[in-house]
């Protein structure tokens, strides 16, 4: 057997049925064995799409995103979904050509220093130096992107050892079995005494708070929270990279915190007296001014990192473990101190909280007769118009926070997105991976202008590969979101955020994409529109809705302020908090 | 992973505002850039980094003084453990260890003072290396505080080249036994 050979059949072995990438010189040698090979590979048009639709599909799945590229610029290409991943913890085997070992260091043809550039932005990195080190090396790089706090592992090749023309790449076959790595133990399990002081805790509380983040949806823990909910009454809050993990229709789902959080869910927070931290790490887009956010609460502290608790918030009980496992102690541990019954009486707690979401709900001024849409609208008519499980995907800015507050999640691995590193151009490769990945479920890329024109070649990718996502543009002519800050922080002062009302022709380009292109001006065009959007099914689908340019997303926090001084709708100002 | 220490654990401050890890890594290539980058992505400080191979040669020892004012040691430890290669990390206690470090310095001797130069290689028991006709080369191994000493008591001489390993550590040894009939 030979290195190329043994890659493809130790990718088979992790059961990786599908593969996005793109050959070039140094990956050639993988590139023969691939076609002999059961794994389904996508072709991709540039490698940030092959990473970020590796990252769709685990966000869909749960189970690692594989892609392949080849050495030099095809590796830095992918050196942003690298980082993507490894801010919001995704799950992802990458593995870049590089030149012949015996080259590295000279400078050669597409040579680059691959796992020095990445070292920062995965959980581990690999360069492979002996064809023999190829099946131990991918079994433990699927072991590290998986367990633990997930994320990227990249494994980098050196064209030599899997190439047959080459003796280097000649290696007897082996199924590895173990995994040699001293340095690496995930620990899984909580400490029960820390629990059960947790679970006191919670019974001592009068105004606490689930303060829910996405090791929720890693653990795949949303069932145990949702129980852990029940038995306590708590209201919960989800994170931007938790949303699904708890229903948004549940009664005591208070929806997403932070910078563009609803009021009710940032007050709830700033108000408490116990935050029960569950895989959330205490991100500056949640916290605000982190020296005034939740001011009164003690913190009770779950991940799986042992270096996110404390990092930004002293926990009063820090307990690092799998979220799923120990929300589940937690709720035994309950159940033991009497369960519902030892709750104390938070009538008055939960009254403030339906105060404020009566007097702060979620709210736009529709548009008058001569104005263009409001993409809230729009949001609405799209996700009443769609199947409850459908997916959505969504670039970075205005049209991203609109999604996550107007979309009703209610079920886990419905919402693919880029929380940590926020990057523009996400929505429609990761969109293409999702549905990769879920190929029965509808999958919707909200998108914006400016995203848009930064992947939206990959649509080529979709209609080829028969991928048929929808996309819906909201075209609101601006890099919405920094005109919204130029406004807001600089007097309005815009400096480059023009995009142009009418350049390019969406449709035209859609359609020139191989996609179905829809253009949508009025109200009454919204919900026919997308109506028509979900019956195509044999390509993609652009609909692009021409938005007003000037709205603006509330509530805020504005950047660096306490919590406490959310700006929420202009028509909400004058109302008691 | 690992039990790490926290919070207010043992080692702090005790070198004048440094803490010493020994971090046991594997010996692997690019561990070591590893570990530095980290240093520098978190914007952690390194004093002082000694490295060799342990007895074992898959892993290798580094001992590494941190300055504590620029990160929480906490955060330094936490993060350190979770890079892949990291085995182990202990943070030093200095009255529980015993620490050395190697300095060589090349020292202006006139004929007419090396006589003084030599009462303090007499006093400090250190080596002289190399004479040359108006500089001496000597060397010291010594706790890092007497190597300090030394160093400040030879610079009015005028050093003209000095050279520091930093410090390596190693836990002091039981000076009891365990009793057997311990639970
Ligand atoms: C790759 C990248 N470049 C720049 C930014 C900064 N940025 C954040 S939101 C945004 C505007 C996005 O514009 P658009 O896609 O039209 O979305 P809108 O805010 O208008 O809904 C920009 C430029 C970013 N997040 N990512
Ligand atoms: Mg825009």
């Amino acid at each position: 057997m030979n290195g190329g050979q043994a890659l493809m059949k130790a990718l088979e072995n992790e059961g990786v049925d599908i593969m996005f990438g793109l050959p070039g010189g140094a990956i050639l040698p993988v590139y023969d064995p691939l076609i002999d090979s059961s794994i389904r590979h996508v072709l991709v048009r540039h490698e940030q799409g092959a990473g970020h639709m590796a990252e769709g599909y685990a966000h869909a799945t749960g189970r690692p995103g594989v892609a392949m590229v080849t050495s030099g610029p095809a590796a830095t290409n992918i050196v942003t979904p690298l980082c993507d991943a490894y801010m919001d913890s995704i799950p992802l085997v990458v593995v870049t050509g590089q030149v012949p070992y015996a080259a590295i260091g000279t400078d050669a043809f597409q040579e680059c220093d691959t796992t020095g550039i990445t070292m920062a932005v995965t959980k581990h990195n690999y360069l492979v130096t002996e064809a023999a080190d190829i099946p131990q090396v991918i079994h433990d790089a699927f072991h590290i992107a998986t367990t633990g706090r997930p994320g990227p592992v990249l494994v980098d090749i050196p064209k030599d050892i899997v190439d047959p023309k080459n003796p280097r790449s000649a290696m007897e076959w082996y199924t590895p079995d173990s995994h040699d790595l001293p340095g690496y133990r995930p620990n899984v399990a909580g400490d029960a005494e820390l629990v059960r002081q947790a679970a006191k805790l919670i019974c001592e509380a009068e105004r606490p708070v689930l303060y829910t983040g996405g090791g929720i949806l890693k653990s795949r823990g949303a069932k145990a929270l949702l129980e852990l909910a029940e038995l306590t009454g708590i209201h919960v809050v989800t994170t931007l990279m938790n949303r699904g993990g708890f229903p948004d229709d549940h009664p005591l789902c208070l929806g997403m915190p932070g910078m563009h959080g609803n009021y009710t869910a940032v007050t709830a927070m700033q108000e408490a007296d116990l935050l029960v931290a569950l895989g959330a790490r205490f991100d500056d887009r949640v916290t605000g001014k982190v020296g005034e956010f939740a001011p009164l609460a003690k913190i009770i502290h779950v991940d799986i990192d042992s270096a996110e608790l404390g990092k930004v918030r002293r926990a009063d009980v820090a307990i690092q473990g799998d979220c799923r496992a120990v929300i589940e102690d937690l709720v035994r541990a309950l159940r033991e101190m009497g369960g519902s019954e030892a709750q104390p009486d938070r009538s008055q707690w939960r009254s403030r909280i339906s105060g404020w979401q009566e007097r702060f709900p979620l709210t736009y001024e529709q548009s008058r007769n001569d104005e263009l849409l409001k993409p809230q609208f729009v949001l609405e008519q799209l996700r009443d118009s769609t199947p409850d499980d459908t997916i959505v995907a969504s670039g970075v800015g205005q049209h991203q926070m609109w999604t996550s507050q107007y979309w009703k999640f209610n079920h886990p691995y419905t919402w693919v997105n880029s929380g940590g590193l926020g990057t523009m151009g996400f929505s429609i490769p990761a969109a293409i991976g999702a549905k990769a990945g879920r190929p029965d479920r509808m999958v919707w890329a909200v998108d914006g202008d400016g995203c848009f024109q930064m992947t939206a070649q990959e649509l080529v990718t979709a209609a080829t590969e028969g991928f048929p996502i929808k996309v819906a543009l909201i075209n609101n002519s601006y890099l919405g979101m920094v005109r919204q800050w130029q406004e807001m922080f600089y007097a309005e002062r815009y400096s480059e955020v023009y995009l142009t009302r009418n350049v390019p022709d969406y449709k035209l380009w859609a359609e020139a994409l191989g996609c179905a292109g829809l253009r949508v001006e009025s109200p009454e065009e919204v919900a026919p529109a997308i109506a028509r959007a979900n019956e195509i099914d044999d390509r993609p689908v652009v609909v692009e809705f021409r938005c007003e340019a000037g709205e603006n997303v509330f509530p805020m926090v504005p950047a660096g302020m306490s919590n406490s001084d959310v700006v929420v709708d202009p028509s909400q100002r004058d109302r008691p908090r | 992973m690992n039990p790490v220490p926290t919070g207010s654990a043992p080692g702090r401050g005790g070198d004048g505002g440094t803490t010493t890890l020994v971090v046991h890594v594997e010996n692997k290539a690019g561990v070591l850039a590893r570990v530095a980058g980290l240093f520098a992505r978190r914007g952690f400080n390194i004093e002082s980094l000694a490295v060799a191979p342990t007895a074992d040669g898959r892993f290798s020892r580094l001992t590494i003084v941190v300055g504590v004012d620029a990160a929480p040691m906490e955060q330094v430890v936490k993060q350190l453990d979770k890079l892949v290669n990291v085995v182990d990390i202990e943070e030093l206690n200095p009255a529980a260890s015993v620490e050395r470090e190697l300095m060589m310095v090349t020292v202006r001797a006139d004929p007419s003072i090396r006589g003084q130069i030599l009462d303090l290689v007499r006093i400090f028991q250190a080596t002289v290396l190399n004479v040359g006709y108006d500089e001496m080369m000597v060397s010291l191994t010594g706790s890092p505080g007497r190597v300090d000493d030394f160093e400040e008591l030879l610079r009015p001489y005028g050093i003209a080249d000095v050279q520091r390993t930093g410090k390596v550590a190693l836990s002091k040894l039981a000076k009891t036994a365990p009793d057997p009939l311990a639970p």
